[in-house]
């Protein structure tokens, strides 16, 4: 899917600093870009570049230094922690490179995780795990435990638990570094059919630069903490 | 996250590290078992003395004479108010007066004369009392050999061992026996002719006899509470004994006051339903014009001896669930370090601070919960097994026995109370260091 025009997520000379020790590092410096409702992006850089400190700004996780990020015209940055919290349960998923999976529950009830934070009604909760588990084609796995599944499924079942809340925004952080290609190539289609067929603003940090060209609606290069480059894939 | 749906969690993390977890719930258990062991044992101590205060009648009695127009012996020299007109005399009105105040149970008079009785040809002399009825409910004839009166108005009697072994040298097979009372009754002369006396003729002392039944033995003097009848040898229902209309001290002081036609008591026991309205009932019979005493204030510093004993008890008891309290705060900040990275995921899924807190507070609180369960059944046992060691004691020593803990359900709630009270105070360092995990730091830890 395109985008509609308006704008999901908004930096304006968004500047995250922290202090190592000694040295302050300069993690994201005067980033300011805007992302539009429903389009598919990929941060890339290499490590160290500032795309994962970006990730977590947005998702609100962490807080900048300095400047502002609007998701839907509403500033993070403003907000209090219970307020972001609710941010992070209601508006945006997440998904990491090392899925972080609860080892101890099945499938399902990791899915079932952000609803019962969001605390949503009991009844409720096992159509929209059944919905979310159906869309990433895991509805035969719920009663395994995420050891019990391939790093694929795992990864699968990391994107239901993301949309189970059904946010507008989804974040991946390296979604395929800990598959082979085949495996990453099967999460990328399933990141598009979400885009297209839900409308997700879905941001992408990466280092993979050709995975990002094939699915990637816009590609934002970091480095140093600074956007050194943003626009469509060659 | 609704409390269900935080308790199942906790639950569920209980259960991942159920050997650490169990051993610091034990931990909070023995606290709470040492807890409930030392109350227990200061509560059934304290219940034992207030039984057997109870069963003395010294702290719900309160003993009524008249008052007297006379210095007693002893007093100091010196001018004497005297005072002004005759003092009320405690007779039937009287009695009735008291029975009548409120939260009395009753009201009895001290009947209490020597007398002789003849046991198989041979005379012996002795004292008889008079028994009420609530004696065979307040305990004080508990351990007899026989059993109580069969109604307050049987001619039946109670034998004190002493007089016993002087009837008999085998005392029990004096139970079913009849023995024969020689005792002297007064009877009222009708007016002289000569009138002068407006009072009347005087009284007569007659002799009379009547049939007892023995029906008990008691080994020990009965506790019977100030101007009780535990000083009787020969014991008989309150009711036979009035009826009698023996003889008694007083007598001459009532011909010379009264007349022969009308008897007053020499003292009254009024028996109250507790302790709690003796001071009330003291005063309003003072009003009436007559002597009051009670034990009341020896009662009230019992109760705070025992209030202040209690709590040295309860102190040193929590100290082992203080000591517990250190190993839920072990444990917790533990669960804290494994589980950095599942929180900064709980975080990242939407979990607030305040989620993360509460989780922490519910584990801390379930194993505050389940240790105080175990603690007091543990400290139930415990307070059993110092009974029952009391008891072979005291069966070894010829003692009846005694229960010297107890565990009321008011203990049962308050120390499990306790016991999740000091697990949720000990959980607040963990879990406000849980709550304030940054969410970036916890997902990178390894």
């Amino acid at each position: 899917m395109q985008s509609t025009g308006k704008i999901a997520i908004r930096t304006d000379h968004l500047t995250r600093h922290y202090q190592m020790g000694a040295a302050l590092v300069r993690a994201a410096q005067d980033v300011t870009l805007d992302i539009a409702a429903g389009d598919f992006v990929a941060v890339l850089g290499s490590s160290g570049s500032g795309k994962s400190t970006l990730l977590n700004l947005i998702a609100g996780l962490d807080r900048p230094t300095s400047g502002a990020i609007l998701a839907h015209g509403r500033n993070l940055a403003e907000m209090s922690s219970e307020e972001l919290a609710k941010y992070r349960s209601h508006t945006v998923g997440i998904v990491f490179q090392a899925f972080n999976l609860l080892p101890r529950m099945t499938l399902e009830e990791n899915v079932e995780l952000p609803l019962r934070l969001a605390e949503v009604d009991r009844n409720e909760r096992t159509a929209r795990v059944r919905e979310a588990v159906e869309r990433v084609r895991l509805g035969a796995r719920l009663t395994h435990r995420p050891t019990e599944l391939s790093g694929g499924e795992q990864q699968r079942a990391a994107l239901a638990r993301a949309l189970v809340n059904r946010p507008t925004i989804l974040l991946a952080d390296e979604p395929t570094g800990n598959l082979d290609s085949a495996t990453g190539d099967e999460i990328m289609l399933l990141l598009r059919e979400i885009n297209e067929t839900l409308g997700v603003t879905i941001v992408m940090v990466t280092h993979e630069r050709p995975r990002a060209e094939r699915f990637a609606h816009r590609m934002i290069q970091m480095s140093d903490g600074k956007v050194v480059s943003d626009g469509a894939p060659q | 996250m609704k409390i269900g749906d935080l308790a199942e969690l906790a639950g569920r993390n209980l259960r991942e590290a159920l050997l650490r977890n169990s051993l610091t719930t034990m931990g909070i258990a023995v606290g709470v078992a040492s807890l409930v062991a030392m109350l227990s044992l200061g509560v059934g101590l304290q219940n034992l003395a207030n039984d057997r205060l109870a069963r003395t009648g010294l702290f719900d009695a309160i003993f009524v004479t008249p008052r007297s127009n006379y210095p007693g012996f002893g007093r100091p020299e010196g001018p004497v108010t005297m005072r002004k007109g005759p003092p009320r005399a405690l007779d039937a009105n009287a009695r009735r007066q008291m029975e009548a105040l409120p939260h009395v149970a009753e009201v009895y008079p001290e009947i209490r004369f020597p007398t002789e009785i003849h046991y198989a040809g041979n005379p012996y002399g002795t004292v008889v009392a008079g028994v009420p009825e609530s004696a065979r409910a307040d305990g004080a004839f508990d351990g007899m050999k026989g059993k109580f009166f069969s109604s307050p108005s049987a001619d039946e009697a109670i034998l004190q061992i002493d007089l016993a072994k002087q009837l008999s040298s085998q005392p029990d097979s004096l139970l079913g026996k009849e023995i024969v009372l020689r005792y002297a009754e007064r009877q009222a002369l009708p007016p002289g002719p000569s009138g002068k006396d407006s009072a009347g003729g005087g009284i007569s002392i007659v002799p009379h006899e009547k049939n007892l039944r023995v029906i008990g033995i008691v080994e020990t003097e009965p506790a019977a509470g100030i101007g009780g009848f535990g000083r009787g040898r020969l014991l008989i229902p309150l009711e036979v004994a009035e009826t009698l209309q023996a003889t008694q001290a007083n007598d001459l002081r009532d011909l010379l006051r009264d007349g022969p036609a009308r008897r007053s008591y020499e003292s009254l026991t009024v028996r109250m339903n507790g302790t709690t309205n003796v001071k009330a009932a003291e005063d309003a019979i003072k009003k009436m014009g007559f002597s009051a005493f009670s034990l009341l204030d020896a009662s009230r510093n019992l109760s705070l001896v025992f209030a202040v004993f209690d709590l040295f008890l309860g102190i040193f008891g929590s100290l082992a669930l203080v000591v517990a309290s250190l190993g839920i705060i072990n444990t917790l900040v533990m669960a804290i370090l494994e589980r950095r990275r599942e929180i900064g995921v709980l975080k990242a899924l939407g979990a607030a601070d305040r989620d993360i807190r509460r989780l922490f507070f519910v584990e801390a609180g379930a194993m505050g919960l389940l240790g105080g369960i175990f603690g007091v059944f543990i400290g139930w046992l415990i307070g059993h097994a110092i009974n029952f060691g009391t008891n072979i004691y005291l069966s070894r020593r010829s003692l009846p026995g005694i229960s010297v803990t107890s565990v009321p359900w008011w203990m049962v709630a308050a120390a499990i109370a306790f016991s999740i009270a000091v697990s949720l105070g000990a959980g607040i360092y963990p879990a406000s260091r849980a709550a304030r995990l940054d969410p970036v730091e916890a997902l990178r830890y390894e």
